[in-house]
């Protein structure tokens, strides 16, 4: 009884944003799971988190930061028809999708891979979804909750 | 889609930078419901870049057949860049074979940055982008990289190049783009993993030649240190007294 009460509750949730009537972009879920820092957090903070994590694996050999663009793209990889992710080309690409919206032209991928190296670490990031969609549920509330 | 409080001030955004990540193996993983864990990305954050060790080669080119280009591909393959034939291919490694005009014996060796102690190529960036790694690796930082291209001319082996062309298609490991030099990485990723070895000498080493060897040069007891310390060898332009991490035997 409990349960059904969540889930009814976070189907309003989910409804609630749809009524607003704002053309905010649709952004591709993730496969892996979601931010505990939340994901507003990282909205706001990914500039910055990345430009870090970078200087530390470039100038100090950090590869475990916690902030990777190999991560981010390996967890947030959109597939395309073809059933493999698509690359920064396809309007599809998860990085794409927000910064066309926000007109913030990135030059990452002039030089950074935009799809995961293999097809593999996708797998382990992926986590299976139970069957009555709970955790869907819950990935999603705390997504979007603050 | 709404995108909720986008924009505005949330308690999270608050955390200060640093301490979010000094935090981060804390935060790995967190429940947040009997059977529903979180992990986040990374798990800490460690520095690899080892200031004790200094990472050489050395290069024996008595074992290296002059129609041998095993290290080559292997560098192509392992980094994602290719060779057309052009004057403005990459220069990460390439064969160079040397003849000795009064004799004729001809001996062939591979040429890539030298990872010297004192690298020119670090004292002439404007902007920082050609730097060492505390492990000796020198390096450009792509990202503060303007392709300038002073760092071509300064280095003597002629170790780095320049991307003319957009690139697509790299390797994760290895970001390479246009508008920016590369070079020879010492295959720092692999480095970084714990590898401790580079793909030339892994393909070196599986065509059975075995004319290179990476290792520590700071280890008395590597591979590399103790052929050092019983065979003699030379640095290429030793008269510079750039101190390489590369060095050569039997040219």
């Amino acid at each position: 009884m409990k349960r059904l009460f969540i889930i009814a509750m976070m189907t309003g949730l989910m409804a609630t944003p749809m009524l607003g009537g704002e053309t905010y972009p649709d952004v591709p879920k993730a496969s892996g799971n979601p931010h505990p820092e939340g994901s507003t957090y990282w909205r706001i903070n990914h500039p910055d988190l990345l430009k870090h994590g970078r200087d530390m694996t470039v100038h100090e050999g950090a590869r475990n930061t916690t902030a990777s663009l190999s991560d981010c793209i390996t967890c947030h990889a959109v597939n395309g028809p073809d059933a493999k992710p698509v690359t920064i080309v396809s309007d599809q690409h998860f990085c794409r999708t927000c910064h066309e919206y926000a007109a913030v032209k990135i030059d990452c991928f002039q030089c950074h891979a935009s799809v995961p190296e293999e097809q593999g670490q996708a797998h382990l990031m992926f986590k299976e979804p139970t069957t009555d969609g709970l955790d869907v549920l819950l990935s999603y509330l705390q997504r979007v909750s603050p | 889609m709404k995108i909720p409080g986008c924009g505005q001030t949330q308690k999270g955004a608050d955390m200060h930078r640093r301490n979010f990540l000094k935090t981060g193996a804390a935060l790995a993983t967190i429940s947040l419901a009997p059977g529903v864990t979180l992990m986040a990305m990374g798990q800490g954050v460690g520095a690899a870049a080892n200031p004790n060790a200094r990472w050489g080669l050395l290069i024996d080119a008595g074992k290296c057949p002059v129609d041998c280009s095993a290290c080559v591909t292997a560098c192509s393959q392992e980094h994602g860049w290719e060779n057309t034939g052009l004057d403005t291919d990459p220069q990460w490694i390439r064969k160079v074979t040397v003849k000795d005009p009064d004799t004729g014996y001809t001996n062939s060796l591979p040429v890539m940055c030298q990872h010297c102690e004192d690298p020119p190529c670090v004292d002439v960036c404007p902007t920082g982008a050609s730097f060492k790694r505390a492990d000796g690796i020198v390096l450009v930082d792509r990202h503060t990289c303007i392709g300038c291209r002073y760092c071509m001319m300064a280095c003597p082996y002629k170790a780095r190049s320049f991307v003319h062309e957009p690139v697509t298609g790299q390797k994760t490991t290895s970001p390479r783009g246009v508008g920016t030099v590369e070079g020879c990485n010492l295959c720092v990723h692999k480095i970084d993993r714990g590898d401790a070895t580079t793909a030339c000498v892994e393909a070196c080493t599986a065509t059975g030649n075995n004319a290179m060897i990476f290792g520590d040069l700071n280890d008395p007891d590597s591979d590399i240190s103790k052929a050092l310390a019983a065979y003699p060898s030379i640095e290429l332009r030793g008269d510079l007294g750039l101190n390489l991490g590369v060095r050569y035997q039997n040219i």
